[in-house]
């Protein structure tokens, strides 16, 4: 089988078995991304000098019989707005950043680099992560593998893209509203976004940091758990991260072939609403079918609060806390600053605007008016409560069901272009996964099979905080049923 | 409207820095002198978290929590059981984030209140709150009249801690007094060096007059101006001073038109080379600072064990330790707030009783000894520390050494003034007050078979004097006194002389 056919695991074994140097499989995704990244774009930057060098490091000290980690030689790719030392910039999709380079890792990149991964890459994104269809960047638009004329879904489409695309085994990704899971559904890739406060988001740039949360996509649930194992876990650089003693982390992998059983999923009607696809409903049915084909049992639950009610206040909180988070950017201490000013004032204002793209500025905007003295009340307060009011929709279903499914999201990938006038319809691309979102908990876009025209379709699996072992392990019964991780994408195909 | 003299109302805004090692949210050293941060090179003590770098999270400094906590504690305020951090939002090149992280509407500490003595009588001013939040940068403009400036970021992220207080001041001189109070406070505390010269304390004064009663009985006032960023007791008194004589002016101009109600708030600067204030800031031209709660931070829910550690940890306050000298030791009140001015003097002032007692008796001092050891300070100690400008831990001289030449005196083996010279001596060497009186040969005689034979002289020698004594004119023995002890040296004990002239003279 082709090096970069096979999963992340296998690649990793092949590598510990010595079947496989980190020098080969580098120089495979080198290879592969140079010839697809012309029509697919998923990288923001790569560094294949850096990760050679690299990957050679990791096959000397495993001559040398040292211990290299739990990914050694394993090339990944990370999303563009998780810092990182190592000559490439961490540009966030953003003029306003695109010669920054960070003087220090994220703790994710900290991390994958401790256990030896080889990172050959950045991803394409939405601009700070503002964007369901990686469009809304400075490096231009990445394309779905499945259908270059559609967009892969986002923010970390890139991320998506290039694994869907076979270019690397495994990427990072970051879900701030559905940022993981809406592109791996997209892409027919498993994204996961974990409990909030299971991963560290030391270095990770800011978005909504109430909301912000960085997963993996990979191509099979087996590849995520991997993932998962190596950057989840308590950070005392992130305060919100979750202590050891709180949420220990499991070993994923452990018991990843047990099914769970017995098995309660719930469906909520609000999964199944107006504005949801024939073709998406239909897929998604099928495959909550699988479950009760393996003896799980189907039950109505109600999350009234987790759609309608959660997109309106998502659009009040993530950009309140964007329209803080991104004051910084001024272009008095780093990344772009106007070539022109006549005062301070005006350098900051000139900065700012030539700096920030469209979306972005909407969402500042909007945060900007949301935190304003005589509407912090009606807005942010309020969606707090509301918030609230959707977490305890969840605790509820969870009390009689272990997980809740649904479609990822409403469409299957539209064209490049499509919604970039209609930020409405942009923003209804989250309508499904916000809600897990805005209650923290853990969510899982596996793939559940394709339409007629040969788009990916994702199943959304949600479960209770810290209980990511459990959903892996439920998303991986749908995985062996369907075996869809082994379809390649026609751009894969493609004569170069 | 009532004609009464307007009454000036003043409540203070105190940012003072918090006596750390690390910055409040990152592991950069803060320093507070042999240079101070930001005098440092610039830019030397940052890292990608003061600066404010994408994807940097900050991280809560314990010590500087525990040292609010501390100072709180000594305002009496209360201490909730759920404080909260909040983002401050402004664009100045000087605050990286561009957001300042604060306590907004649920601080660490409410509603306390200082005891301020002013010349002889006490006020109390009622604390608002206490919170915390993170200093700025310092923005240096060119003096080359270009329009370029440079950010030093040394200081950003310093642990700030600002204290609050009611509008109980009324009075320039009160106004200093409550600062004075406060840093008295805060260095007794350990919370702060409160350097006033290296703006370690600024002062941001509240003023107004209250100019009697509207409609309904409720209060009028001018119009609240605040002073920003007052480094010193003394710009403080004066820009109060001046800001209740602007305001008198302005009413005087306009008793209708100038008052709360139609102008507002708005903001001051203070020159201090032309002693005046001007506008920075009118009240049309507020902020809107789009407070909302830190998400990178959890909030602040110290356990009441914690509490509790703390609280044990706070030392007896000076107001209190003020009272005790007055009442235990009964010392004079200026004597015993000069005494309590400063912790390492009432700390040197007590074991320096304690020493004197043990010395004398063997036990724990009373009045007495306290009233001995107060002398000393004094007259000697404090001159010292005048003189030399330094604190007292820097002396040279501990209080149990210091003892030694007080019950030198005390047993007559040598005279007070003698003690004085003792004391200046072992300041310059470093010796003991014995080997001193040793070396110099200043113990003075008190062998009253000795001065016996001197006595005899002097009377012979003046029979005038001896006579007048011995006709019960006291005041003559003073010459007599002073002959002898010029006879031998200086060293003729006067207790011992005046006994054997009243023996022979008056027996």
């Amino acid at each position: 089988m082709p090096l970069l056919d096979q999963t992340a695991c296998e690649v990793r074994d092949a590598l510990r078995r010595g079947d496989l140097t980190a020098v080969e499989a580098t120089d495979a995704c080198l290879a592969a991304i140079e010839r697809l990244e012309p029509r697919v774009h998923a990288f923001a930057s790569t560094g294949a000098d850096a990760a050679r060098a690299r990957a050679a490091r990791v096959d000397r000290r495993r001559r040398a019989g040292e211990d290299v980690g739990l990914l050694a030689g394993l090339p990944v790719a990370v999303k563009d707005n998780m810092a990182s030392a190592d000559g490439l910039p961490t540009a966030c999709g953003s003029n306003i950043l695109r010669t920054w380079h960070a003087p220090y890792n994220a703790h994710v990149v900290e991390r994958l680099l401790a256990e030896g991964a080889v990172i050959v890459g950045k991803t394409n994104m939405d601009e700070f992560a503002m964007g369901s269809s990686t469009e809304h960047s400075c490096f231009g638009p990445t394309r779905n593998p499945w259908d270059v004329e559609r967009v892969p879904g986002g923010s970390s489409g890139g991320s998506a893209a290039a694994v869907a695309a076979r270019m690397v085994p495994a990427a990072l990704g970051s879900d701030t509203g559905g940022s993981i899971r809406q592109p791996a559904g997209l892409c027919s890739v498993v994204g996961l976004k974990p409990t909030y406060g299971r991963v560290s988001r030391y270095g990770l740039v800011a978005f909504a940091s109430s909301l912000d949360q960085i997963g993996p996509l990979t191509r099979t649930v087996g590849d995520a758990a991997l993932l998962l194992q190596v950057v989840a876990g308590h950070d005392p650089r992130d305060s919100t991260s979750a202590p050891e003693s709180d949420a220990p982390v499991p070993d994923y992998l452990a018991a990843l072939e047990e099914p769970v059983e017995p098995l309660r999923i719930g469906v909520p009607k609000e999964f199944f609403g107006e504005g949801l696809d024939a073709e998406v409903e239909r897929l998604v049915r099928e495959a909550v079918a699988v479950y009760e084909g393996l003896g799980a049992e189907v039950i109505e639950v109600d999350l009234p609060h987790a759609t309608d009610y959660a997109i309106a206040t998502y659009y009040i909180v993530a950009p309140s806390e964007a329209s803080s988070n991104l004051a910084r950017y001024d272009g008095v201490h780093y990344g772009h600053r106007a070539s022109e000013a006549a005062d301070m004032i005006d350098m900051v204002m000139r900065s700012r605007s030539e700096g920030f793209g469209d979306e972005v500025k909407r969402r500042i905007m909007l945060g900007t008016f949301a935190l304003s003295s005589g509407y912090y009340d009606a807005y942010y307060k309020k969606a707090l409560k509301v918030r609230r009011l959707v977490r305890q929709d969840f605790d509820a279903a969870f009390e009689r069901v272990d997980c809740i499914m649904g479609p990822t999201s409403p469409t299957p990938a539209f064209r490049l272009g499509e919604r970039l006038d209609d930020p409405l319809a942009m923003y209804l691309s989250d309508l499904f996964t916000v809600g897990a979102s805005m209650a923290a908990i853990a969510g899982v876009s596996v793939p559940a099979g394709f339409t007629e025209a040969g788009l990916p379709v994702g199943l959304q699996i949600l479960s209770g905080v810290f209980t990511e072992d459990r959903l892996l392990r439920i998303a991986r019964m749908l995985e062996r049923e369907t075996n869809l991780a082994g379809r390649r994408p026609p751009v894969c195909e493609e004569p170069a | 409207m009532s004609a009464a003299e307007p009454i000036p109302t003043i409540g203070m805004e105190v940012h003072l820095h918090l006596a750390t090692r690390t910055k409040m949210f990152c592991p950069c050293e803060v320093h507070y002198e042999d240079p101070p941060n930001d005098q440092a090179p610039p830019n030397t003590y940052v890292c990608p978290v003061c600066l404010g770098m994408p994807g940097v999270l900050p991280v809560m400094n314990e010590r500087a929590v525990e040292l609010a906590v501390r100072m709180a504690i000594g305002l009496d305020c209360d201490l909730p059981e759920f404080a909260k951090w909040d983002r401050k939002h402004y664009y100045y090149p000087d605050l990286p984030k561009n957001y300042q992280i604060s306590e907004y509407d649920e601080p660490l500490g409410l509603g306390g209140r200082l005891d301020v003595e002013l010349e002889g009588r006490s006020f109390r001013v009622g604390i608002t709150r206490v919170h915390l939040e993170e200093d700025a940068g310092k923005l240096v403009h060119a003096e080359d009249g270009s329009n370029v400036s440079v950010v030093d970021l040394n200081r950003t992220g310093t642990p700030l801690l600002e204290i609050v207080s009611e509008p109980d001041i009324h009075s320039a001189r009160e106004a200093r007094a409550y600062g004075e109070a406060l840093r008295q406070l805060a260095v007794y505390l350990g919370v702060g060096r409160c350097n006033m010269q290296l703006g370690q304390m600024r002062f941001e004064p509240n003023i107004s007059l209250k100019i009697g009663e509207g409609a309904g009985g409720s209060p009028r006032y001018t119009p609240i101006t605040e002073i920003k960023n007052l480094n010193s007791f003394r710009s403080l008194e004066r820009a109060c001073d001046f800001e209740i004589r602007r305001h008198r002016d302005e009413l005087a101009a306009d008793p209708e038109g100038y008052t709360l109600e139609r102008l507002g708030k708005s903001t001051r600067g203070w020159n201090d080379d032309r002693g005046v204030s001007f506008l920075q800031r009118s009240k049309e031209e507020a902020h809107d600072y789009r407070y909302f709660p830190e998400p990178d931070l959890v909030p602040l829910a110290p356990e009441r064990e914690w509490v509790e550690k703390v609280q044990a940890s706070v030392p007896e306050l000076p107001a209190d330790r003020r009272r005790r000298f007055v009442e235990a030791y009964g010392l004079p009140e200026s004597d015993a707030g000069v005494l309590t001015a400063d912790r390492d003097v009432a700390d040197f002032f007590e074991e320096l009783a304690r020493h004197v007692a043990m010395v004398a008796r063997g036990q724990i001092p009373g009045p007495k000894d306290a009233k001995t050891a107060a002398n000393w300070m004094m007259q000697d100690v404090m001159r010292a520390l005048n003189e030399r400008n330094v604190p007292i831990g820097e002396l040279g001289v501990t209080p149990a050494a210091l003892a030694e030449a007080v019950a030198l005196v005390e047993k007559g083996a040598i005279s007070r003034a003698t003690g004085t010279e003792v004391f200046a001596k072992m300041l310059e060497t470093g010796k003991s007050a014995a080997e001193i009186v040793e070396e110099e040969n200043l113990a003075q005689t008190s062998d009253a078979g000795e001065l016996e034979t001197v006595v005899d002289e002097v009377i012979a020698e003046n029979p005038d004097a001896a006579r007048q004594f011995a006709d019960g004119v006291d005041k003559a023995v003073g010459r007599l006194i002073g002959l002898a002890k010029k006879k031998t040296g200086g060293k003729a004990n006067p207790k011992v002389v005046r006994e054997l002239l009243v023996r022979k003279l008056r027996g």
